[in-house]
């Protein structure tokens, strides 16, 4: 097991170092992306543009600016913006986290739920009206832009029935720290969370439902219900018990890459200023050091969660070697 | 044990149609399947008639809605109940400054869903932004599915160094978060095209969104192939064709990718609805499909700025993707169940 840890933690490291050789790469293969021009402000001097292009190493061969801005990043923890002066990157990382956070941990929370109660229901209820409509339902859930669902949303909440006694306890859109007003986030961070878990229990209840039928069709399944157990029990404790298995696959997966910033549209879509907004403002203006940045932030949390996934699945299934 | 019963005793569940007729292969079985499919015809349909609606895109705006949904109308007026309105209305709400257009007339000559704020009939950007979506899913799945076969199908088959090497490059794309690459990828690119030897897009153009959103979703593909190729390697018609001293193009070939050929089927319609969704999220962010060409993604982006006035714009354009999508996915899980019964293929 140890031996497979560290294996798996090389693998990370690689990927990571990969994948911000990658994105320094693109940056600089990039036309009309040099930072320097964009430090020095427009129609800057040409002595200006090289004390500029100097001052902020720009000079310096591709490999040393690349190990510098490593140095910066993780070492020295200073690594400061391109585009706004001043502006240490880190920090700003570290504001929007909380943000992302909350977002994700809170859909997380209903689509869990719901996808656990939609797949065990339709599964309990197989080929039955119920089951059907389930699954269309959850077909929908798939087939709906999350970005589109959300402003939907906000139309009717915030517009169209906010004057109603349903809505009118929605606030503005925009977010409120935990740790000031519980109540506040709560209420702002629902609706949200509840449009982001759709596609996901649109996914997973059809996961599950699909794992339980199938697990249904076990020798297993046949041994408990001959034992004389319960149907509810056989459906929760021996067939849910194993579709569990693909269930954690995948929430891994999904979870890493929301938190990595997946989330972004969600958060354009409710002005919430977490790490997915954060990338992509500082990819409209190139700003390379915070792109950087949240990169390697967001792959950290992908490939992290790459590897818990395979561990856990080792840990649940021991049929599963890992190559 | 057949040959001790007496013939008499023919058991009752034989299929006398079955005899007569030539056995059918695996494709004509699936086929048969799928045709009885009712879910998944009904989405077939469906999906047929939004194509062919969007085709008929040009016929609309010349012909029925007289209108040319390319360029903004902000001073134009229409006819309404025979009354002259103009398209864009002094704004109602707040200190009364800028203008809303005017709303759906539901009149389907004449700007039936309303105007968009460039005084544009939405309901022929509508048609015409679905000319573009359907056009970039399409493309962009047939560059995806042929790279992801070829790098899996390499991967799997030839094993070791080329293996490794195609692994590791899947797995930084696959450590991605998929969209954030696809959004670097646009931004950077989508100002300035490419230009890379023979290849060379235009900023602006459609094939840039194409393929970018080609590139992205390979690894999606391509690492089932390479497991299933993996699988079928050690499979016992590839060992006897191997001991048979059958060359091993040969085996590629004759043995294994029509295999692979079902997989890569049984993705196409799960892609293209990936591809319409990737698409129009990135049109929605301003860098995937560029003005003046209009996409579903691009409508909603526009029809933003008037949500609580006329959500018409953004709404229905959002209706058009979630039924092209979701009948994609009907058929896709008919094709699935045509194709790979036990559902080994999801694909995520």
């Amino acid at each position: 097991m140890l031996s497979v840890l560290i294996r798996r933690l090389f693998q990370m490291l690689f990927v990571m170092l990969g994948i911000s050789i990658v994105v320094f790469l693109i940056f600089f293969a990039t036309p009309g992306a040099d930072p320097s021009s964009r430090i020095a402000g427009r129609n800057a001097a040409p002595e200006t543009l090289l004390a500029v292009r100097h001052d902020f190493g720009l000079d310096k061969p591709l490999p040393v600016q690349y190990y510098l801005m490593m140095k910066h990043l993780f070492i020295a923890r200073d690594l400061t913006s391109f585009v706004n002066r001043g502006q240490q990157v880190i920090p700003e990382v570290m504001e929007a986290t909380p943000i992302t956070l909350s977002l994700v941990f809170g859909a997380a929370f209903f689509w869990i739920l719901g996808s656990i109660t939609i797949g065990v229901v339709a599964a309990a209820t197989k080929n039955s009206p119920l089951d059907r409509i389930l699954m269309i339902l959850g077909l929908i859930g798939i087939s709906m832009p999350v970005y589109w669902l959300g402003e939907v949303v906000n139309l009717i909440t915030q517009a169209r029935l906010h004057d109603t006694w349903v809505f009118s306890w929605v606030p503005p859109l925009g977010y409120k720290p935990l740790t000031e007003d519980p109540w506040g986030w709560f209420k702002v961070m629902v609706i949200p969370w509840i449009t982001l878990a759709v596609l996901y229990i649109g996914i997973y209840g059809r996961v599950l439902r699909a794992g339980i039928v199938e697990a249904n069709q076990e020798d297993y399944i046949r041994t408990a219900r001959s034992k004389g157990l319960s149907e509810t029990r056989i459906l929760l404790r021996h067939a849910l018990r194993t579709s569990l298995i693909a269930f954690v696959t995948l929430f891994g997966l999904d979870f890493g890459a929301l938190v990595g910033g997946g989330a972004l549209l969600t958060e354009v879509v409710f002005g919430l200023q977490g790490v997915g907004k954060l990338t992509y403002d500082a990819l409209k203006t190139l700003d390379l050091p915070v792109i950087m940045a949240t990169v390697v932030y967001a792959s950290f949390f992908v490939v992290a969660a790459n590897a818990v996934v395979d561990l856990v699945y080792a840990a649940i299934d021991p049929r599963v070697r890992l190559a | 044990m057949t040959a001790q019963m007496p013939a008499a005793v023919e058991p009752a569940g034989t299929f006398p149609a079955a005899m007569e007729r030539p056995a059918l292969g695996p494709w004509a079985r699936a086929a048969l399947k799928l045709w009885s499919d009712k879910a998944a015809m009904a989405a077939l349909s469906l999906f047929l008639l939004i194509v062919l609606v969007c085709l008929l895109a040009p016929f609309y705006a010349s012909r029925i809605a007289h209108t040319d949904p390319f360029t903004s109308n902000i001073d134009g007026e229409i006819t309404v109940n025979g009354e002259q309105v103009a398209l864009l209305q002094p704004s109602e709400e707040g200190l009364g400054l800028g203008s809303t257009p005017i709303g759906p007339t539901w009149d389907i000559t004449n700007y039936f869903l309303g105007a968009d704020t460039q005084g544009r009939d939405v309901m022929a950007r509508i048609l015409y932004g679905g000319r573009n979506s359907l056009f970039i899913a399409g493309t962009s799945t047939v560059i995806c599915l042929f790279f992801a076969a070829i790098m899996g199908l390499a991967a799997g088959f030839f094993g070791g160094l080329v293996d490794t090497l195609i692994s590791r490059v899947l797995d930084v794309i696959w450590a991605f978060p998929i969209f954030l690459l696809a959004i670097s990828l646009s931004i950077v690119l989508i100002a300035h095209g490419i230009d890379i030897g023979p290849i060379s897009i235009t900023a602006g153009s459609l094939w840039l969104p194409i393929s970018i959103i080609g590139i992205v979703y390979i690894p999606y593909v391509a690492r089932p192939v390479r497991g299933q190729v993996l699988s079928l390697k050690e499979s016992e018609f590839v060992l006897a064709a191997t001991g048979l001293g059958v060359p091993s193009y040969r085996i590629l070939i004759r043995d294994i990718l029509p295999n692979v050929m079902t997989t890569l089927i049984v993705f196409v319609p799960l892609m293209l609805a990936l591809n319409m969704l990737t698409e129009s999220a990135l049109s929605f962010l301003s860098i995937g499909v560029q003005a003046p060409d209009a996409s579903w993604g691009t409508i909603i982006q526009d029809g933003q700025d008037v949500l609580y006035t006329r959500s018409w714009v953004a709404v229905a354009p959002g209706i058009a993707i979630v039924l092209c999508v979701l009948s994609l996915n009907v058929l896709g899980d008919g094709v699935r169940d045509a194709l790979d019964p036990r559902a080994k293929l999801r694909i995520r």
